[in-house]
C-alpha cells in the first residue's frame, strides 16, 4: 500500500545574484506503508530538501508529494520530522520538549505528560524529564528528539540525518535503538543519510541519489534480515555497490 | 577560605585606592568648591532623608528620578518590544520601518531638547489630567512631558534593535520543529518565536534603562525642572556646593549599578538556557 508517492518533484532556488539552481529534478517515488526507506546522496543533491517538500515545509516547484493520495501543501499531522540537531526547544525542560505536539493540538497538561513520559520510557530518557536540552548530550538529544516525534504518533517519520552530528559509537549505538523502536512502534520512516554503512544497516531499500540536480538513479532492495551484521558478506556487497554509484558521481560532479 | 577572602578584598582595591587620592588631595587643595572632603559628602550619602538647602532630600529627589525614568523607560518598553517583534517578524514591516527609524537613532538625546521644549514646553501629567492645584498637582507637575520624552528616546533603541535581533536570529530549525509538530502561525509566535527571542529582549531592556537612567541628567537640565538628582547636581553647582555635586553623581552610579545588577539576576536566573546552550 503506497503512503507516500513522490510525483515528479523539481525543485528550484533562486540564487542570491539573480541565478536558478535546480536542487530536485523529477525525482519520482512511492513508499510502501511501513517500509523503511534510506536516501543517500553526495552532497548539495537534493536529499534534505526534498524531504522538506514532503514534511510540508517548502512547496515543490513543479510535482507534488502526495500522502495517501492527498496533496501535500502544508505539514500534515500524520507526518513528523527529526532534525540533525538544535531542534529541541532550549527553554523547555525535556519532558515538555516532548509533550509540545500534542501541546499544539490541546491535549490538556496531564494527559500530554502521561504521554509523554510514555514515549520517554521508549527511548530510555526517563530519568532525565526535568532536564534542560543543554545539560544532555548530543546522543541523548536526539533521542529526545525522536521521542518528541513519536509522541504525535504521526504515520511516517522524516528524518533528516538525525545521527549526522554524533560521534560513531554513539551514532551505532542510536541505529540500533531507532531499530528497535520501530519494532514495537512501527512506522513508515523516510531516512536521509551521508552514511551508506547506515544506510545499508537501517534500510529495506535505499534510494540513491546523483548529483545536483538531483534524480533517483538507482532504488536498491535490502534483504537481509534484522538485526544485520557487518560481518554478513552481503553486507559488504550492497555497501561497496552503493559507494561506487556515489563515487561516480561525485567524481563527475567535480569535474 | 581563602578565595572567598581574595574575591571580595580584589573588588575593594581601587575603590579605596580612590578614596585614599581623595583624602589627600582634598587636603592638598584646600578649595572646598574644587574638591570638597570626603566626610561632607559621605554624610550627604549616609543621610539621604536631610533636607538639602531648599531643594529637598536625596532621597526623595532620587525617588522623583526613578518616577520619571521609569515613566519614559516602561514607554520605549511598550513600543519597543511590539514593534521590534513585528518588523523581526515581517520582512515587510522591517523593510518599511528601518530606513526611517535608523535616520533617527544617531541623534544624542540631549540634540532632542531645543524641539521638545518646542513641541512640550513645561507641560506635564497634571497638565493632561486637568489637575491645577493641590498636592496631586504637586506631584504630577514633577513629570514633564519633555523630560519623559528624552528618556523614552534613550530607552527606545536598545530595545528596538534587540528585538528585531532576538526574532530575526530564532534558529529556523525550531521554527520548522514546531510547524512539524502540528504548530499553528500563532502557536509558532507565542510558544517559539517569543520565547526564544526573550533573552535577546530581556538584554536590551537591561541595555535601554542603563542609557534612560543617563539620560535623566540631560531630562532634568531642561527648563521647569525643579526636582530629581540630575536637577540637584546642576543647581548645586549654582551654589558652589560640590560636595552635593559630587553625592548627587555618586547616588546616580549606585541606583543605575543597583538596576543593572537586579536585571543580570533576572537574566541569569530564567535565561541562563540561552548562555549554556551556545
Amino acid at each position: 500500500m503506497t503512503i507516500l508517492s513522490v510525483n515528479q518533484v523539481c525543485k528550484t532556488f533562486k540564487t542570491n545574484n539573480g541565478g536558478q539552481i535546480r536542487a530536485v529534478d523529477e525525482v519520482h517515488l512511492s513508499i510502501a506503508e511501513n517500509d523503511f526507506v534510506c536516501i543517500v546522496g553526495p552532497s548539495g543533491c537534493g536529499k534534505s530538501t526534498l524531504l522538506r517538500i514532503a514534511a510540508g515545509l517548502e512547496p515543490a516547484s513543479s510535482g507534488d508529494i502526495r500522502f495517501r493520495g492527498q496533496e501535500i501543501k502544508k505539514p500534515h499531522p500524520h507526518i513528523g520530522m527529526v532534525f540533525q540537531e538544535y531542534s529541541l526547544f532550549p527553554w523547555l525542560p525535556v519532558i515538555d520538549n516532548v509533550a509540545s505536539g500534542p501541546e499544539f493540538s490541546g491535549m490538556k497538561k496531564m494527559e500530554r505528560i502521561e504521554l509523554a513520559q510514555h514515549y520517554l520510557e521508549v527511548v530510555g530518557m526517563s530519568e532525565f524529564a526535568d532536564a534542560f536540552p543543554h545539560e544532555l548530550s548530543g546522543g541523548m538529544r536526539q533521542r529526545v528528539a525522536i521521542a518528541r516525534a513519536f509522541a504525535n504518533d504521526p504515520k511516517i517519520l522524516l528524518m533528516d540525518e538525525p545521527f549526522g552530528s554524533l560521534d560513531a559509537h554513539t551514532r551505532i549505538l542510536l541505529q540500533k535503538e531507532l531499530l528497535r523502536i520501530w519494532e514495537t512502534h512501527r512506522k513508515t520512516i523516510l531516512f536521509v543519510t551521508h552514511s551508506v554503512d547506515e544506510a545499508v544497516y537501517l534500510a529495506d531499500r535505499v534510494v540513491i541519489m546523483s548529483a545536483r540536480p538531483g534524480k533517483v538513479k538507482e532504488i536498491l532492495k535490502i534483504d537481509m534480515g534484522r538485526p544485520r551484521s557487518r560481518a554478513n558478506p552481503s553486507y559488504g556487497e550492497l555497501t561497496d555497490r552503493i559507494l561506487q554509484q556515489l563515487e561516480h558521481e561525485v567524481i563527475g560532479f567535480q569535474n | 577560605m581563602k578565595s572567598q577572602v581574595t574575591s571580595i578584598l580584589i573588588p575593594i582595591i581601587v575603590p579605596i585606592l580612590l578614596i585614599i587620592i581623595w583624602i589627600f588631595a582634598a587636603f592638598k587643595i584646600g578649595n572646598q568648591v574644587i574638591l570638597p572632603p570626603i566626610d561632607n559628602v559621605l554624610n550627604l550619602l549616609v543621610n539621604p532623608t536631610e533636607q538639602i538647602i531648599s531643594m529637598g532630600s536625596l532621597a526623595s529627589n532620587i525617588t522623583v528620578s526613578l518616577v520619571r525614568v521609569l515613566m519614559g523607560y516602561l514607554l520605549a518598553a511598550f513600543i519597543g518590544i511590539p514593534l521590534g517583534v513585528i518588523m523581526g517578524y515581517y520582512a515587510l514591516v522591517f523593510r518599511l520601518m528601518n530606513t526611517f527609524l535608523n535616520v533617527f537613532r544617531p541623534i544624542p538625546p540631549l540634540a532632542w531638547v531645543p524641539l521638545v521644549m518646542a513641541w512640550f514646553g513645561i507641560a506635564s501629567m497634571a497638565t493632561a489630567l486637568g489637575i491645577e492645584t493641590g498636592n496631586l498637582y504637586i506631584y504630577l507637575n514633577n513629570l514633564k512631558f519633555s523630560m519623559i520624552f528624552i528618556i523614552f528616546i534613550g530607552g527606545f533603541y536598545p530595545i528596538l534593535t534587540s528585538s528585531i535581533h532576538g526574532v530575526a536570529s530564532v534558529n529556523q530549525t525550531l521554527i520548522d520543529s514546531a510547524r512539524v509538530l502540528g504548530a499553528n502561525e500563532f502557536q509558532v509566535f507565542h510558544k517559539v518565536l517569543l520565547p526564544a527571542a526573550m533573552p535577546s529582549i530581556i538584554n536590551g531592556l537591561r541595555i535601554g534603562l542603563g542609557i534612560s537612567w543617563m539620560c535623566l541628567v540631560s531630562a532634568e537640565m531642561l527648563p521647569g525642572s525643579i526636582s530629581g538628582v540630575g536637577y540637584l547636581i546642576t543647581h548645586a553647582y549654582t551654589l558652589a556646593s560640590t560636595d552635593i555635586v559630587i553625592a548627587g553623581m555618586i547616588s546616580i552610579g549606585i541606583v543605575g549599578m543597583a538596576m543593572d545588577k537586579i536585571f543580570h539576576y533576572i537574566e541569569n536566573r530564567r535565561y541562563a538556557w540561552q548562555r549554556l546552550a551556545r
